[in-house]
Parts: structure tokens; C-alpha cells; sequence
């Protein structure tokens, strides 16, 4: 009943063509943001910011980046941890080789890094599928890792390799309390979640998915399968390089090349699988599914524990944790292959009849 | 659709939780704070848990025996790390601002969540004590005033390491055209002592041979095939973990001689060596000062803690090397707070008041006999300008059932580590653009 279209009707191309045409979805969304951006600021802690909402924001970030490659284009990757790591210290170089940099152009710049050394590594897909793109996406895995941990001018001869971000600064403002952080990391994030919310409705995304569906038919309608694939891995590696930057100079301050190993790869490709291929919301609920639930078993389990008298150690606590998170898991994927986005679509189309269910 | 439902359900009621656990609890409010970051879990916890207990269960004497640190209740809390860096920040995050003055010191034992809350602490004002591991530049208090690398850093631990070599030699003289290979974690930890390293072969003129093993190190037949190919004379083992029995075990399998092994202090543990049986026996290594054995300090735990049951540790736990040296991280921590409260006032101390403390803590002969320390730590004395405090080390060997201590004191040769620490400590301060203290100034 509440979420209803009936009535709205559209008089014009562009109110046919908009993100969101349903007008509960503008307001839905609007308000979401809004809450973001200017009510979140007054009630979250400090602790909120640095180890759920910031974190989520940046991996969202990157989940979108792989959702475009494996969601809308149909690439495996197992490479994205690379990719962060190629736009995390290419931020890095350019903050130290060239200071006059504002740190955030640096990202922005290691985005593009990113995307080429992801285009270099994704022309392969030219080739091979399926699995077999997999093991050539992991071996960028291996590569790039092997690249950060050897080569010493990328570290800038630090004795340990591990390196640090320069003071985050804009305009003479210092932007590193937590409120700040949280707000460049959304800025971010938003902007280029409604760019490639649009990227992948217009014909690029198109073609994407002509390819992601059958790749022989839709070079026979047309569709360049060069263009589009690389196009699809330069889109996806430049967003999973900004999100590198802004895990690198935001979220951790200081890292070294394991920062960005193959599990980071690993629970980037569930937040995307668990979220929901083809995506952009699943992108979000997939990283905060993934990020929120170990620190919510960690922290519920104790107080849990403490009702039926029960004290439970910090080793129980994480071997629990650690079951738990993968039981659930299964069960969503067992319930929902196709991610919590599906679960939401299906809420959508229940209050669509509600209160009179057929 | 039952299970979907479900699903739904569960969602929600997970998200309905976030926000509840998100709310704070209440605490004392005449207590001291004190986290500790720990994993008892993972591919390192066989030598995660041995320290971590040894630093529950001094401050659980403390509270026991004095009721805290002069009248002033402490509180620990634990949380799991699981040696991941992200993990260790969360873990920051969570802990930082418990208790009504927040959290006195924090311990990462961990070099990556080391460098991760050295970036924060400073805007947090919460010490880092970081007891024999971190950023070897960190003993620079002008430029790292918040890292306390108390009782040894890295590049100590290289120059102590090239010392004993010496000796067994017969003289610094002798290490000329010898090979002396670094058999490293691949990691920040690993890679610290190579600067201090290709300084010293420069020096005395041996072949430096740095053989990185990838983490978590539990693999190393190409890294022992390249060291029988190489033949050095001596062999560095600077491993954590799974990594150190492993490299004992591979050495025993392709007979490389232990006793020309000499490992860091986090490489001379009895879970290093246990499992490589034994194979195990000669294996030398480096000592944070101290071995394994019972002080005089275990007549009060077993008192008040051991035989209350308050302890997680196992019996062959108790006495261990990484088990006494938790104890020695609680009583370094707990003594800054107590030098901070002659200064404050007895009270719950904040960060800034206890990194005051540890930048003044004086540990005399005296004090740390009075302490039950006895034979275990030296004296130290930390300031503004030396953030280590002390730099002495001796070599323990394991015969296969127990640690001997084989040598004598040495002392780490500042003339080469000094012009190291401050050169990496200035380019760190230009990389961040920090003003160095004035030493002079502060009182």
C-alpha cells in the first residue's frame, strides 16, 4: 500500500530514464543519504566511526569496484586486493614524490594507476573464463604482492617496507579526526557509487552485461568484446584503486603489502557474492555483512554467555566467532544464492501488495 | 519460504543488536584501565597465549595483593587480535576510552598493528609500550614520543647477535670473509634488522645474506636448499610463530649445525623448539635479558593467583620464557604507572600522565629485587632521548629439555645503532611533518 507506483506517471524522458524512477525509492534514498551525511555525524562514537562505519564505506567502495567486473561483466577476479594495493602506494609515491599533492588527488590518482595495471592484467580475459581467468587474476595477486615486498623504491627505502600515509589535510584544514575521515570516505564512496549506478544503465553497462550473459552473441549483435571487457576491468580496477587509497591513508595510516594479501581478495569476492551480484546496493549490504558480523559475534557472545552464568575466555569467544560467521554464511547463501540485494527486491515486492497479499 | 522468513528475521535482529552492543557499559570509577591486545587464536597463538597469560596474571596479583598499583583497582580487559592488523585497530578502537580515565598503555605485541597505532596513538595520547619489537627508530622519544620499544629493539638485537658471533669467533676481526645469513619473516618484523645488518657487514666485512620465508613461514624447503647451497657460517632466525619450529625442524633435516644458529628473542621459546624435538637441541638464541625459570616474584602469583584458580595458564605454561616475559610487560606497564602517580597523584592515571611515567620510569637494581624481577631484567632507565631504556642482552641455548644460559652480557654498540635510529627517525619526521621535541625542555 505505502509502496505503491500507481499514479505516478512520467510526461517526460528524463523522468523515465532517472536512477530512480519510483518516487518511495527518491525519498527512500534521499533520506538514507541524508542520515549519512548529517545525522550520522552527531550520534556516532569514535569507536562506531573507526571500526564499523569507516571501514564499511571504503570496502562498499571496493565491493562496487568487483561487483562491476564479476556482477555486471561476468570476469572472476580473485585480484582485487592487488588492485587496492596498486592505488594504495601509487597514492603513496605520488604524496612523496610529488608534495605539493593534496593527499586526496593522490588517491584519486592511484585510482587510474590502478585501472591501467588492472587493464594490463585483464587482458588475458581476452583469452580465457571462467576459472581459468581466476588463476590468471590470482597470479596478479601474487605478483603485485611480490612487487610491494621487493622492490624498495615503491616503499621509498623504508628499513621495514612498511610505509605511511602523509597528513590528511585539505585547504589548511586538518581532516584526520574521525569525523572527517568519515565524511571524505562517503564523499567518495557516494560520488562514485552514483557514477557507476549510471555507468552500468547506460550502454557501457550494456554491453557489460550482453557479455556477462553470452559473450558469443553479444559479439554477433555487435558488442566488442575487447572494449568491453578491459573497459569493465579499467572501471572496476580504478574504483577497488581508490578504495586501496582511502583503506591505506584513512582507515589504517601506516600498512604494508599484507594489508592487501589474497584474503583481503577473498572477502572482498564474498561481500560481493554475499551481497548480491549485480549490485550496487548488495555492495553495501554485502561489506557490512561482512564487516559487522565478527565484531558483532565478538562483542555479543560474552554478555550472552553471561546470562546463563557462563564465562566465556577470548579464545572461545573467537573460535565461536569464527563458526558462527561461516554456519551463517552457508545458511544465507543456502536461503539466498543471489545475495541480500534478492532478500530486499522480495521485501520490495511484499510491501508492493501489502496489506492484501495474493 | 519459512527459511526466508528466517533470514529476514535474522537481519534484523542482528542489526537491532549493532545498536545495542554499540551502547557503553558502566565501569568503576576509581579504577586504572588497562587493555590488552591478545591472540589466543591463529597461526601464532601457540606463542600468543604463554604471554598473554603471564600479563593477566601479574596485574590479577597486583589487584589481589595490593588491591592495584598504590590503592588504585585495576581493571584488564582482553580482546583478540588474531595477529591482523585490522583486527588490532577495531580492537584500539574498542578499548581506548574504557575506564574513567581511558586506557592507560597499550601492548600490540604485533609489528604491524605496532605501525598502524603508531599513527595514532599521538592524536589519541595513549603510550605504546612495545617491548622488545616495533619500529626499531621509535627509541628516538623526540621524534616517536608516544613508542616505547623498552628493553631492546631490533637493531639491538642485530648488533648483540654480530657481538656473540664475534666471540665464538674469537674476535671482530675473524667475521672478515665469513657469510652470515638472515633467515626473516617476510614482514615489517623480518626486513627491521636488515638496515642494522648490511651496516655491520659493511663494517666487518662479512657477506650478508638475507633469506626472506613468506608468512606465515610454515614452508621452507627452498629457503634451507638455498642455504646448503650457500654455506654460510652462521645463520639468523628471525621468525614468530609456526616459522621458528619449523626452521629448527628444516635445519635438523638438512643438517645444518643448530649450534650456529642464533635466533631473536622471539625465536627463543620453548614452543620454538618443542615441536622440533630433538632436532631442536644446540639452537641458540638471543635473550630480552631473560630466561625461562621461576623468580622470586612466583612465590606471590602462586599465592594469590595460581592456587585461587584466577589463572587461564597451563602448568608447563608457568616459568616459560614468553610467560615470563608477559610478566615483565605488566610490571615495566604498571611501575610507569606507578612512577606517573608519585608525580599526579593516586589516582586512575590518563594516557598523557602514563606516558609521562614510562618517559621517567628508573628501574634500580634495587627496585627491581624488591620487585621479584630478580636476575631476570637489568636495571633500566628510560628518557626522553632513549625510549628503550637499556640495551642489554645475553644468548641462552636449548639442550633439548631446558634453556642454559651460555653467555655473558653485551651490550648493543650505540655508535652504530644511534646514527641509524636517527637518520630513519628523521625521515619518518619529514614523511609526516612533525617537529622534533626539545629534550632539553622537558623536565
Amino acid at each position: 500500500m505505502i509502496y505503491r507506483e500507481a499514479g505516478q506517471y512520467k510526461v517526460s524522458y528524463e523522468a523515465d530514464q532517472a536512477i530512480f524512477p519510483i518516487a518511495q525509492d527518491r525519498f527512500l534514498i534521499l533520506t538514507l543519504l541524508a542520515v549519512a551525511f548529517f545525522v550520522v555525524p552527531f550520534i556516532a562514537t569514535e569507536y562506531l566511526y573507526r571500526a564499523v562505519l569507516i571501514p564499511t564505506v571504503i570496502l562498499a567502495l571496493a565491493a562496487i569496484g568487483l561487483n562491476v567486473l564479476m556482477g555486471y561483466c561476468g570476469q572472476v577476479s580473485l585480484g582485487s586486493g592487488a588492485f587496492m594495493a596498486v592505488g594504495a602506494y601509487a597514492a603513496y609515491n605520488l604524496s612523496i614524490r610529488l608534495p605539493f599533492l593534496n593527499p586526496f588527488v593522490c588517491i584519486l590518482l592511484g585510482g587510474f594507476f590502478a585501472a591501467a595495471v588492472g587493464v594490463v592484467f585483464g587482458a588475458p580475459s581476452l583469452r580465457i573464463k571462467g576459472f581459468y581467468l581466476a588463476c590468471a587474476t590470482l597470479a596478479a595477486q601474487f605478483f603485485i604482492d611480490w612487487v610491494f615486498l621487493r622492490v624498495k623504491y615503491f616503499t621509498n627505502y623504508a628499513p621495514s617496507g612498511s610505509v605511511n600515509a602523509p597528513p590528511l589535510q585539505m585547504f589548511g584544514y586538518d581532516l584526520s579526526s574521525p569525523v572527517a575521515n568519515y565524511m571524505v570516505a562517503l564523499g567518495f564512496t557516494v560520488v562514485l557509487a552514483l557514477a557507476v549506478k549510471n555507468i552500468v544503465r547506460g550502454h557501457i553497462g550494456r554491453q557489460w552485461m550482453a557479455i556477462r550473459d553470452m559473450d558469443i552473441a553479444a559479439e554477433i549483435i555487435g558488442v566488442r568484446p575487447m572494449y568491453a571487457k578491459l573497459s569493465a576491468f579499467a572501471v572496476s580496477s580504478f574504483l577497488i584503486g581508490v578504495a586501496g587509497g582511502l583503506w591505506a591513508f584513512i582507515y589504517l595510516g601506516s600498512w604494508e603489502p599484507a594489508a592487501f594479501s589474497i584474503d583481503r581478495s577473498f572477502q572482498l569476492m564474498f561481500m560481493v557474492i554475499i551481497g548480491g551480484l549485480g549490485s550496487i546496493l548488495g555492495s553495501f549490504l554485502g561489506a557490512a555483512f561482512i564487516i559487522l558480523l565478527p565484531i558483532f559475534l565478538n562483542q555479543a557472545l560474552p554478555p550472552i554467555g553471561g546470562l546463563v552464568a557462563w564465562k566465556i575466555s577470548t579464545a572461545t569467544v573467537s573460535h565461536f566467532e569464527a563458526m558462527a560467521f561461516g554456519a551463517l554464511i552457508v545458511f544465507f547463501l543456502v536461503v539466498e544464492p543471489h545475495g541480500l540485494a534478492r532478500l530486499w527486491s522480495i521485501a520490495k515486492e511484499k510491501l508492493r501488495l501489502w496489506p492484501f497479499p495474493h | 519460504m519459512g527459511l526466508r522468513r528466517l533470514a529476514l528475521l535474522g537481519a534484523a535482529l542482528v542489526s537491532a543488536g549493532m545498536v545495542a552492543v554499540g551502547t557503553a557499559e558502566a565501569q568503576g570509577q576509581n579504577e586504572q584501565f588497562i587493555p590488552g591486545l591478545v591472540y589466543r587464536t591463529g597461526a601464532y597463538a601457540p606463542n600468543g597465549i604463554p604471554f598473554a597469560d603471564g600479563v593477566a596474571d601479574y596485574i590479577a596479583m597486583l589487584n589481589a595483593r595490593d588491591g592495584g598499583i598504590n590503592g588504585v583497582k585495576i581493571s584488564f580487559e582482553e580482546c583478540e587480535t588474531g595477529y591482523a592488523t585490522d583486527r588490532g585497530v577495531e580492537c584500539y578502537e574498542r578499548l581506548k576510552n574504557k575506564g574513567p580515565t581511558g586506557a592507560a598503555y597499550f601492548s600490540p605485541l604485533s609489528t604491524g598493528i605496532t605501525f598502524a597505532l603508531t599513527e595514532k596513538a599521538p592524536g589519541d595520547k595513549i603510550p605504546l609500550i612495545t617491548m622488545g619489537y616495533g619500529r626499531a627508530d621509535s627509541r628516538d622519544g623526540q621524534v616517536f614520543t608516544w613508542n616505547f620499544p623498552l628493553l631492546g629493539t631490533y637493531w639491538t638485537a642485530a648488533d648483540v647477535a654480530i657481538q656473540h658471533v664475534a666471540k665464538e669467533l674469537g674476535g671482530f676481526d675473524k667475521l672478515k670473509g665469513k657469510k652470515i645469513a638472515l633467515l626473516y619473516h617476510d614482514s615489517p618484523y623480518g626486513k627491521e634488522p636488515i638496515a642494522a645488518l648490511e651496516v655491520l657487514s659493511k663494517k666487518y666485512g662479512f657477506e650478508f645474506l638475507p633469506i626472506p620465508v613468506p608468512a606465515p613461514g610454515s614452508e621452507q624447503k627452498s629457503q634451507w636448499l638455498q642455504i646448503r647451497q650457500q654455506r654460510p657460517d652462521y645463520v639468523l632466525l628471525w621468525g614468530w610463530g609456526v616459522m621458528n619450529s619449523a626452521a629448527v625442524t628444516e635445519a635438523g633435516n638438512v643438517n645444518y649445525p643448530r649450534d650456529k644458529m642464533i635466533g631473536v628473542w622471539w625465536s627463543g621459546a620453548e614452543p620454538d623448539v618443542i615441536p622440533a624435538g630433538e632436532k631442536g637441541a644446540g639452537y641458540k638464541a638471543l635473550m630480552l635479558q631473560h630466561t625461562s625459570g621461576k623468580a622470586p616474584v612466583y612465590a606471590d602469583l602462586e599465592k594469590y593467583v595460581y592456587s585461587q584458580g584466577k589463572s587461564l595458564a597451563k602448568p608447563d605454561e608457568i616459568g616459560a620464557v614468553l610467560y615470563n616475559r608477559g610478566l615483565i610487560n605488566s610490571m615495566l606497564g604498571t611501575e610507569a604507572i606507578r612512577t606517573a602517580m608519585a608525580k599526579f597523584g593516586n589516582k586512575p592515571m590518563t594516557g598523557e600522565q602514563v606516558r609521562w611515567g614510562i618517559e621517567n620510569l628508573n628501574l634500580t637494581a634495587e627496585r627491581i629485587k624488591q620487585l621479584g624481577f630478580e636476575g631476570m631484567i637489568g636495571p633500566l632507565k628510560v628518557s626522553c632521548t632513549d625510549h628503550e631504556g637499556t640495551r642489554l642482552s645475553r644468548v641462552h641455548q636449548w639442550d633439548g629439555k631446558q634453556w642454559k644460559v651460555i653467555s655473558d652480557w653485551y651490550t648493543g654498540d650505540d655508535t652504530i645503532i644511534e646514527p641509524l635510529v636517527k637518520a630513519t627517525a628523521a625521515k619518518y619526521a619529514a614523511e609526516k611533518k612533525i617537529t622534533p621535541r626539545d629534550c632539553s625542555k622537558e623536565n
